[in-house]
């Protein structure tokens, strides 16, 4: 696609390439995967593209949110994982900041896939927008496929319960899920628990319009302070942790997952709870 | 099964191949594929014009009991299934006989004249497009796309019916083929006919991801399906999957994005004052993804696509 890219998209990947920093460019080209010869993997995901949009989360990375990683070492750089963190916001923009981080503070980068909602399919642009960048809907077929060929996943098991959840329960975790167990379980990859601290703070949730949520068929009508979600410029903390790997049946009884999960949500939990302890302060 | 990939000729083809639907598109393609390989009988209520010399064609509707007799005197060893119509404009209650009737009988004629093969032309359509889809469905996965596209209701009875005959006659060897939009110079399908659209309309904020297979292609698919050793299903996957919008990119097309609801409405509306051949149904698929998975076909079938994906998109400007 590199013949026919518009030059708004190559002002755009300019703009990512000096965010990133040093050998930007070269970093970023080692993503290429196995493309067609219209610069698309079987996915939809497009680097040249993906590197254009990666622009203005660059910034918010970089100028915005100033985000902090902690023990990326931990973090493997090949072979099949699943990154689990907490989900927090209004706004998935944790899960961008997370995915920006093993972009450019990861050696080589990594490119890991979020699971979207089955909804986001449906939005105009949306849809579009993410599927060029590489993400998929998070159907079991997909996220074994996906482990299978060796990829990193990203997986928010409180969903949009824990990122639309209100104020007073700031960095309380919600339940989580166990379906990304199963995964870990059947495709024998391993677990790395991530804490996202910052993000709670970006859009406290004051009250939420069920009705118009409804209506409009989203998961939740948050009111911030301003209004809609517009995210304050809190600073980012990314905590990882180390590697969890978990032996037993793909098919074990749900109690018996339930109580790895858990093992999986108390990790993640201290990770959120030192961030808070360390941080000089929410915009610091 | 280990075969050698993507074979030129096709050795082990049964002596006597009876071929339903032999005068459409893609019938014609494959009868000049087979003809010299081994002998070919063509049903289809059709004429077939400059049908190659060594082609045994019967101008006979399949629910016609004249096809028992056919099959009486050529006793054919396989037969492959093409003979089912999809035109939209088609009262519903003849298109149903003549696709569900006609399978039941013409299986069944196979099951009590030792007929050894069956191939049965399906197609990836069955799935449906689906939000919610992922992004490359396994065979297993179940037929939606009556839920959305009433139309394809027939093809997926059809369907269901060839898996039921894959059961119920051990005996026979069963082939059911699943190729994404089959696209050709010649091919005058729903796909083909889009993407010949020089301003084609869009639905505006959606690029799915699209499968297109070369008509070719697909001849091939059915031609090592004959050979023994494969039976159940499979979905035969052409070159690759690419956003719709690098496709009319290619053709050099200027797509005319319109908002969804604003399009389903005016698919409707022209659809039914008959000023479009599209069935509002068809529109899923330039909204949503349908991609599926051809593992199977390559492994088992030891198929290949032998045009490139560009070679695939362009043939549709070809001269017919």
């Amino acid at each position: 696609m590199s013949g026919s890219a518009s030059p708004l998209l190559e002002r755009m990947r300019e703009w990512s390439f000096a965010l990133a920093g040093r050998d930007a460019r070269a970093r970023l080209e080692r993503l290429r995967t196995p493309a067609n010869e219209y610069g698309v993997d079987p996915y939809g995901f497009d680097l040249d593209y993906a590197v254009g949009a990666l622009a203005p989360f660059l910034w918010l990375y970089r100028k915005y949110f100033r985000v902090q990683v902690h023990g990326i070492g931990s973090v493997p750089t090949q072979g099949r994982m699943l990154l689990v963190a907490n989900h927090s916001g209004q706004l998935p923009l944790d899960a961008a900041m997370l995915g920006v981080a093993l972009l450019v503070e990861l050696d080589p980068p990594r490119a890991a896939r979020a699971l979207v909602e089955k909804w986001v399919p449906t939005l105009p642009f949306v849809s579009a927008f993410y599927a060029r960048l590489g993400q998929v809907v998070g159907t079991p077929e997909n996220c074994r496929r996906l482990l299978q060929a060796g990829e990193a996943l990203m997986v928010f098991p409180e969903g949009v319960r824990g990122l639309n959840k209100p104020w007073s329960e700031r960095y309380r975790l919600r339940e989580f899920g166990h379906g990304f167990l199963r995964l870990a379980l059947e495709c024998d990859a391993p677990v790395i628990p991530v804490g996202v601290v910052g993000a709670e703070e970006q859009a406290p949730r004051l009250l939420n319009l069920a009705p118009l949520a409804k209506l409009l068929s989203m998961p939740a009508f948050p009111i911030t302070p301003t209004i809609l979600p517009f995210p304050l410029p809190t600073r980012y903390h990314l905590w990882f942790g180390e590697p969890m790997r978990f032996t037993g049946a793909p098919d074990d009884e749900d109690p018996v997952l339930e109580e790895k999960a858990a093992s999986v949500r108390a990790a993640v939990q201290a990770l959120v709870d030192r961030g808070l302890r360390e941080r000089p302060g929410v915009f610091r | 099964m280990a075969r050698p990939p993507d074979p030129d000729a096709f050795p082990g083809l049964p002596g006597t191949v009876c071929v339903t639907g032999i005068a459409g598109n893609l019938g014609k393609q494959l009868a000049r594929l087979l003809h010299g390989e081994t002998r070919l009988v063509g049903i289809d209520r059709r004429p077939f014009h400059e049908a190659p010399r060594d082609l045994e064609h019967h101008t006979l509707d399949v629910r016609k009991n004249k096809v028992e007799e056919v099959f009486r005197r050529a006793r054919p060893e396989a037969l492959i299934h093409l003979g089912i119509m999809h035109d939209p404009r088609m009262p519903r209650s003849e298109a149903h006989s003549f696709n569900v009737v006609g399978t039941h009988k013409i299986l069944d004629i196979c099951a009590r004249h030792g007929v050894r093969k069956v191939v049965v032309l399906s197609s990836a359509n069955v799935y449906g497009p689906h939000p919610d889809n992922s992004n490359f469905l396994p065979e297993e996965a179940p037929l939606m796309a009556a839920a959305r596209q009433p139309d394809v209701a027939d093809l997926v009875e059809l369907d269901i019916y060839a898996q039921s005959f894959v059961w119920r006659h051990p005996e026979i060897e069963t082939v059911i083929l699943r190729p994404v939009h089959i696209v050709g110079p010649t091919v005058r399908n729903a796909p083909s006919n889009y993407l010949r659209l020089l301003r084609p309309l869009t639905v505006m904020g959606f690029d799915p991801m699209v499968q297109l297979i070369h008509v070719d292609d697909v001849c091939r698919a059915l031609a090592l399906a004959l050979r023994p050793g494969p039976r159940g299903v499979y979905n035969v996957v052409g070159p690759g999957e690419v956003p719709l919008s690098a496709v009319l990119r290619e053709l050099g097309r200027r797509p005319v994005p319109v908002p969804a609801f604003l399009l389903r409405r005016l698919l409707r509306q022209a659809f039914e004052s008959r000023l479009t051949g599209f069935p509002p149904g068809e529109l899923d698929h330039i909204q949503y993804l349908c991609a599926v998975d051809g593992s199977r076909a390559i492994r088992d079938l030891g198929w290949a696509p032998r045009h490139t994906l560009r070679q695939t998109i362009r043939s549709v400007l070809a001269p017919a």
